[in-house]
């Protein structure tokens, strides 16, 4: 499942698309990094870190969406200047499951804790034509065939599953299949593939509402405007513990579990890194990092009831 | 002699305007960036398989903006009559509509709209209603009633004093004289200006995405999420041309009919 | 008013009356009273405050001082039925103030329909009969700007004379007109004169005022400096100011005296 926690308000991509590619240009042309050096390709040695192509020699250019939410990214935001506000987190601390992935893959391509540096990318501007400003970002991207024309995708890191919450005494608070929830007013936020599950799996009868955020999406919840909300399983139980007042998690929706989707880091579209960044999160994945990062900032949780 | 420099004339401007095009073109197109701007922007695969999705949503566009206008007419006429009262008893109608006027004209509407539509249902007020549409709704009347109001008053002023000293001088009162003799003039001047706050009123339904209603642009938003492309947004910008470019020039056509009626008839 | 005995009271009385524009004094106690099937003319430069009396009496402007009578009653600009007194009292402006948005009959019929309450066929009927004794009736369905200036100014006088008013004042109402079209319109007003329509008409028309008014009256300055019958005050006026004022006229018009009624 992919999510995009931008405060993004309804302006106009388009617009700022051009205006994002005058930047990106601008940077491109100050920086002093070999932006188009063309590394040869899988020897080992090429993905050393002196070898790497990256945005600032020397240093890996991380990057994620403001705000940074529980718990793909964890440990406040106490002495940060740009993920500021409430309910925040600044990657920097390396907490939550994305924030220590990663580091984890930092490490993996030899980049210690301080040769790692994290800018904020709004969801747009991740898949906007032009230089990127970062080498890699995590914001729970869904690695899709049509995005992968515009982006370069890692391999999965994360198994998405939709999940669904509502608040108590709403219509659908006792619901225990995918038919009860046909007749609700259903709410996610834009970008991400809850819109799809809900589309796809549910077919409910009204046509679902799309939030720019779903800081948005929870407040329509409470004021009774929308029924529920499916968002993915664990950004659900952040809602339930965190946001809403009399938050119930009503399950997980058959047909959203196991490898149907998963998250990626996004790069630039042929970037030379990409290999690097496979061979690392396939050694994470080899021995038992991800599942062990899994357990012990996403498993806790809970476990929802699978509703068919 | 004055068709020979008449054609003379046209050849000039199509032959500096198809070079003008032309050096534009290739600028843009010979530029580096240019290919991968054309796949994100201009990607026809991606234009038809929108077309169909963003077209349907389109009608919870043109349902909001024809139902608002429906409404911003006459109440902005209201408005407009209430800044023109001169009875000191109904002064605080006046001030009020001068404050109301102030406010909605000086507050970005996005800003209204995040407050009103997410705001007062979140009041949990017994009755009110909590659909993001009728929230929308309110939103677009409430604003474009102020602009429009300036539009009435601007009319109504802009004829000419005497008229309504010829109806008082005839015993008309003064309500009498706004209605036979004022406003029926003014109307014909502020059809053009109402016009393109109508033509704005259209491309302002597109803020009640942020309540979450998917109509045209946030469909768009949508599919654009979901493809990385940016190319269904080119593709609600040609619906909303579809529909306002006609309504521009007719605009133009009215304003031309306006003046020469001015300049005209006088004696 | 009994319409056969001429009646002692003024149907148009002026006392003391003052006006001021930003502080400066432009009617400065003008003494004028109007009696029944008078026709007044009053003549004097531009600026002598001639059409703001007229405004004035009209009660279309407030007072500074003195006071409006109208068949002996009281009358003023503050009145809280003042609408229903200006019905009596018909002005004609010098620019016709024509409603563009209506034709000529509608133009006419508008006031007796609107203001006096009248059906609208009877409001149009009487509109058409005004139209008709004035030679206008062709006229009727056309709009203000398809007539020449001294139709447009014609209509004016039939819409004034639609409520029926008591007094018809008249400011200037030839001075914006191509000199071929005055001639019709000061026809119309001799022929109103002529019914026995109390009339005050401000003019430069001094051949005309000769000719049609009752009394003449002199304004400078926002003073009637003097008044009398036209053969008078155009054969031998007594103020130097008349003198000299009627001097300039003259010489404009290649000399020629004003002929005595």
């Amino acid at each position: 499942m992919s999510r995009r926690n931008a405060r993004t308000a309804a302006g106009q991509p388009a617009r700022m698309a051009v205006v994002l590619m005058a930047v990106a240009m601008f940077v491109a042309a100050c920086g002093g990094s070999a932006a188009s050096v063309s590394p040869s390709a899988s020897a080992d040695t090429s993905c050393a870190p002196e070898n790497l192509a990256l945005k600032t020699a020397g240093v890996l250019t991380l990057s994620t969406d403001n705000p940074a939410y529980s718990p793909w990214f964890q440990g406040g935001n106490e002495g940060s200047e740009v993920w500021i506000g409430d309910y925040n987190n600044d990657p920097v601390k390396g907490q939550g499951y994305e924030g220590a992935v990663a580091y984890a893959i930092a490490e993996k391509l030899g980049f210690t804790a301080d040769k790692v540096t994290w800018i904020v990318t709004a969801f747009d501007q991740a898949f906007a034509p032009g230089e990127k400003a970062f080498d890699l970002l995590l914001n729970q991207v869904s690695i899709k065939p049509d995005r992968a024309e515009a982006v370069d995708f890692s391999n999965g890191y994360y198994d998405v599953a939709q999940g669904v919450v509502t608040v108590e005494g709403s219509p659908i608070a006792g619901a225990t299949s995918i038919a009860e929830l046909k007749g609700a007013k259903l709410g996610t936020q834009i970008g991400t593939t809850s819109y799809d599950a809900i589309i796809n799996i549910i077919q409910p009868d009204q046509e679902p509402a799309v939030f720019n955020t779903m800081d948005e999406a929870v407040a329509a919840l409470d004021a009774g405007q929308i029924d529920g909300i499916v968002a993915d399983v664990p950004t659900t139980f952040y809602m339930r513990d965190a946001q809403l007042s009399g938050g119930v998690i009503i399950g997980q929706l058959a047909g959203t579990e196991a490898g149907a989707e998963q998250f990626g880091v996004v790069l630039q579209k042929g970037s030379p890194l990409t290999a690097c960044v496979n061979t690392a999160i396939d050694a994470l994945k080899a021995d038992g990092t991800l599942d062990a990062l899994l357990l012990e900032w996403i498993g806790g949780s809970g476990s929802a009831p699978i509703i068919e | 002699m004055a068709t020979g420099s008449a054609r003379k004339g046209l050849l000039v401007a199509t032959l500096s305007t198809l070079v003008v095009a032309a050096v534009l073109a290739y600028t843009v197109g010979t530029s580096p960036a240019w290919p991968e701007v054309q796949k994100a922007f201009f990607d026809g695969r991606y234009f038809s398989t929108s077309l169909p999705a963003v077209a349907e949503a389109f009608t919870i566009n043109v349902r909001l903006f024809i139902i608002a206008e429906l409404l911003i007419l006459p109440i902005g006429l209201l408005i407009a009559l209430a800044r023109s009262i001169t009875a000191p008893a109904l002064a605080p109608l006046r001030i009020f509509a001068t404050i109301y006027v102030d406010f909605f004209r000086g507050v970005p509407s996005i800003l209204i709209i995040y407050v009103l539509g997410f705001g007062v249902p979140a009041l949990q007020l017994d009755g009110v209603p909590k659909e993001p549409f009728f929230w929308a709704l309110v939103t677009l009347v409430l604003i474009y009633s102020a602009y429009v109001s300036e539009v009435y008053r601007a009319g109504i002023e802009s004829i000419h004093p005497s008229q309504e000293r010829a109806a008082r001088a005839l015993g008309l009162t003064r309500v009498q004289a706004l209605r036979y003799v004022v406003i029926p003039q003014a109307m014909r001047r502020v059809i053009p200006p109402l016009l393109n706050d109508f033509i704005g009123l259209q491309k302002d339904t597109a803020l009640v995405s942020i309540l979450g209603v998917v109509e045209t642009f946030k469909q768009a938003q949508i599919l654009k999420a979901a493809s990385f492309n940016f190319t269904p947004l080119m593709t609600t910008a040609l619906i909303f041309l579809i529909i306002t470019i006609p309504m521009t020039r007719l605009v133009d056509r009215l304003a031309a009919k306006d003046r020469n009626a001015q300049l005209g008839g006088t004696r | 008013m009994a319409a056969a005995a001429r009646t002692r009271v003024p149907v148009l009385e002026l006392k003391g009356l003052k006006k001021r524009y930003n502080g400066r004094l432009v009617l400065d106690g003008i003494n004028l009273s109007l009696a029944e099937h008078e026709v007044v003319c009053l003549i004097g430069a531009s600026g002598s405050g001639k059409s703001t009396l007229l405004r004035c009496a009209d009660l279309l402007e407030p007072i500074d001082g003195g006071s409006i009578s109208l068949d002996g009653g009281r009358v003023a600009y503050e009145d809280r039925d003042v609408d229903a007194t200006r019905r009596k009292l018909g002005i004609v402006f010098q620019g016709f103030n024509l409603f563009p948005h209506l034709t000529v009959v509608e133009n006419v019929a508008l006031a007796p329909r609107v203001a006096l309450g009248l059906t609208p066929a009877a409001a149009t009927r009487r509109a058409k009969d005004l139209l008709k004794s004035l030679g206008l009736a062709e006229k009727a369905r056309e709009y203000p700007d398809r007539l020449s200036g001294g139709q447009q100014q014609r209509v004016a006088i039939a819409r004034a004379l639609a409520t029926e008013p008591k007094v018809l004042l008249l400011d200037e109402i030839t001075s914006a007109l191509d000199p071929v079209l005055v001639a019709e319109v000061l026809e119309t007003l001799r022929a109103l004169a002529a019914s026995g329509m109390t009339m005050l008409i401000a003019t430069h028309e001094m051949a005309f005022a000769a000719d049609v008014a009752d009394r003449i009256c002199y304004l400078e300055d926002g003073r009637l400096i003097e008044e009398g019958t036209p053969k008078r005050i155009f054969g031998s006026p007594r103020d130097r100011r008349t003198k000299e004022f009627l001097r300039r006229v003259r010489s404009i018009s290649g000399g020629r005296r004003a002929p005595g009624r």
